[in-house]
């Protein structure tokens, strides 16, 4: 049986290259993202890397308003506020991004289950540079 | 579910602690000796420190917070009892309720006889910013810190999916709040010793000495929805919606049943206890309960042989207002979605059926990350022992339940304590 090492790695070089990845067993189709050794509730089994289509519903958000020190690098604070959400990917995982493209000041108009595409953000210089998952509405 | 049982009875025989607060002044081995003095003064029938055999310390993030690892030794050096053993149990904000578990089953297992559970933490010495970056690492740093996610976002996510699912409204989430604060205002070991009405005459009396316009808020709830009084954190949560940073700890000495009549005729029984984990938020089927605290509190209703039902007082990990009321369905004793109006209803206050955070929870007493589980024990110990004073729970009370949430669940642990 051909075991790949899933490595947290190989999902931010996918991530860089601007591609989403997960992986799916091949016993039952189930699919995670990102990638790793075994699916919740399983003990490990074959699966394979599989490209993510990107396309999703926004499951849950909110607006923060008092940001970590790595959202205060990138230009938010309170008066800047921005929204965070999982989103329920159309092959069935979930993930948790910024959801950029909707007015933080306006919450009322950002709805669950409204339809979101993944994006790719590049935040840092030089050695520090890393391309962030965000999506956006569709 | 398998019914598991104790290998041995364990009790409760002494439980203290150090006011909850900001103390700049103080180090976590200050607040510690104080909650271990407390702790030795409240064991009925007297007992010798020295009889203590093993110690399991709650914390953390003293590394983060304080610069300082490798607490368990350390703090056990300063009251005096090296060399015996010390184990610090990390499991973020659940870490104090595991390091308790730990030593229930060490107990249990015939290891030891007597063994003290301690809980730390001191997080007044960062900057609210630093703090934020702390309390994130027990979110998974790669895959949700990354998408911008702090504490209070990811309780405010739980808080937007409860609301939509149930058709909650906005300000059933202040009662909690009010409530605790309330509660708190009886409690002299709590940060803020006082209502939410306090705080704003506080205030009223602030602005006038310092001749700025007096506000005119006409109730808690008016003062609550005033974006300058109460801000935004994450919304829908606001800053009286989330627990305050703080400084404390709590101590608690655990026996053999066998032995609790040598130091009190009033043991409290540890008679269930559970634990369960889980994987980061988004990863579950679920945002409007937290599946490892419905895990861990069945597996303690099943060792204790009761139901919801029959729990008198119970201490609930409110860290944001949102998690009082997802606790209260995870432990049964509300349907899903019905929490919120048994808070608004008054059923969750002191005098009501079903009273939870009669200390005044994290939300008022404080949130020492470490500390809050085996603080929680304190609560339990007084309401059921009779000597909670002005906050006393009436009645004949003979079960209390505890309940405590590391990081967004990736840890719940729960215990159930009978008086004997």
């Amino acid at each position: 049986m051909a075991e790949i090492e899933f490595t947290s790695a190989q999902f931010f070089k996918a991530l860089s290259e601007h591609k989403l990845i997960g992986a799916r067993a091949r016993a039952t189709g189930a699919i995670v993202c990102p990638p790793r050794p075994s699916l919740p509730g399983t003990s490990a089994g074959e699966s394979e890397l599989v490209e993510l289509s990107g396309e999703g519903t926004l499951a849950t958000f909110t607006i923060i308003y008092i940001a970590p020190s790595a959202m205060i690098a990138a230009g938010y604070d309170r008066k800047n506020p921005y929204c965070a959400g999982i989103v329920t990917l159309k092959e069935g995982p979930k993930v948790s991004a910024q959801i950029i493209g909707v007015d933080a000041h306006h919450p009322e108009q950002i709805k669950i289950g409204m339809t979101v595409r993944a994006g790719f953000v590049e935040r840092g210089e030089g050695d520090a540079k890393k391309t962030y998952l965000v999506f956006e509405p569709a | 579910m398998a019914q598991r049982k104790l290998g041995r009875g364990v009790a409760v025989v002494g439980a203290g602690m150090s006011k909850f607060g900001a103390f700049p002044e103080m180090t976590t081995r200050d607040l510690f000796a104080q909650a271990f003095r407390e702790m030795c003064a409240t064991v009925d029938k007297g007992f010798d420190p020295q009889t203590i055999e093993a110690i399991y310390l709650g914390n953390y993030s003293s590394d983060l917070f304080e610069g300082q690892g490798h607490t368990a030794p350390l703090l056990t050096n300063w009251v005096g009892l090296s060399p015996r053993p010390a184990t610090r149990v990390e499991d973020a904000c659940a870490s104090g309720g595991v390091a308790l578990r730990q030593a229930v089953l060490a107990i249990a297992s015939g290891a030891y006889d007597i063994a003290l559970v301690g809980g730390i933490e001191k997080m007044s010495s960062l900057a609210t910013e630093k703090v934020t970056d702390t309390l994130a690492t027990a979110g998974d740093v790669l895959f949700e810190i990354s998408a911008g996610f702090t504490f209070p976002g990811f309780y405010a996510a739980m808080a937007t999916a409860y609301l939509h699912a149930y058709a909650c409204p906005t300000e059933a989430l202040l009662n909690v709040g009010m409530k605790n604060h309330a509660n708190g205002a009886l409690n002299d070991k709590a940060q803020f010793g006082q209502r939410i009405a306090d705080i704003m005459e506080a205030r009223k009396k602030s602005a006038a000495k310092k001749g700025l316009p007096i506000p005119t808020w006409a109730n808690e709830l008016e003062f609550l929805r005033d974006e300058r009084a109460n801000p935004y954190i994450a919304l829908p949560l606001r800053l009286f919606d989330c627990s305050p940073i703080s400084d404390g700890a709590a101590a608690v000495l655990l026996v053999a049943d066998e032995l609790a009549a040598m130091f009190t005729d009033h043991p409290l029984r540890v008679i269930g206890s559970g634990q369960a984990s889980d994987g980061a938020l988004h990863d579950r089927a679920t945002f409007t309960a937290i599946p490892a605290a419905r895990l861990a509190s069945q597996q303690a209703y099943a060792m204790a042989n009761v139901t919801p039902v029959d729990i008198q007082v119970a201490e609930v990990h409110d860290c944001f207002t949102i998690a009082e009321i997802i606790a209260s369905e995870d432990l049964g004793f509300f349907e899903a979605g019905q929490g919120w109006r048994a808070a608004q209803a008054g059923v969750t206050a002191r005098a009501g059926t079903r009273p939870i955070n009669t200390s005044g929870g994290l939300k008022s007493k404080g949130h020492p990350v470490g500390a809050s589980g085996v603080g929680q024990v304190i609560e339990i110990w007084k309401q059921l022992r009779g000597v909670a004073g002005a906050r006393q729970v009436a009645g004949d009370l003979r079960l209390g339940l505890t309940h405590n949430v590391g990081g967004t669940g990736q840890t719940c642990v729960v215990h159930i304590f009978e008086r004997a």
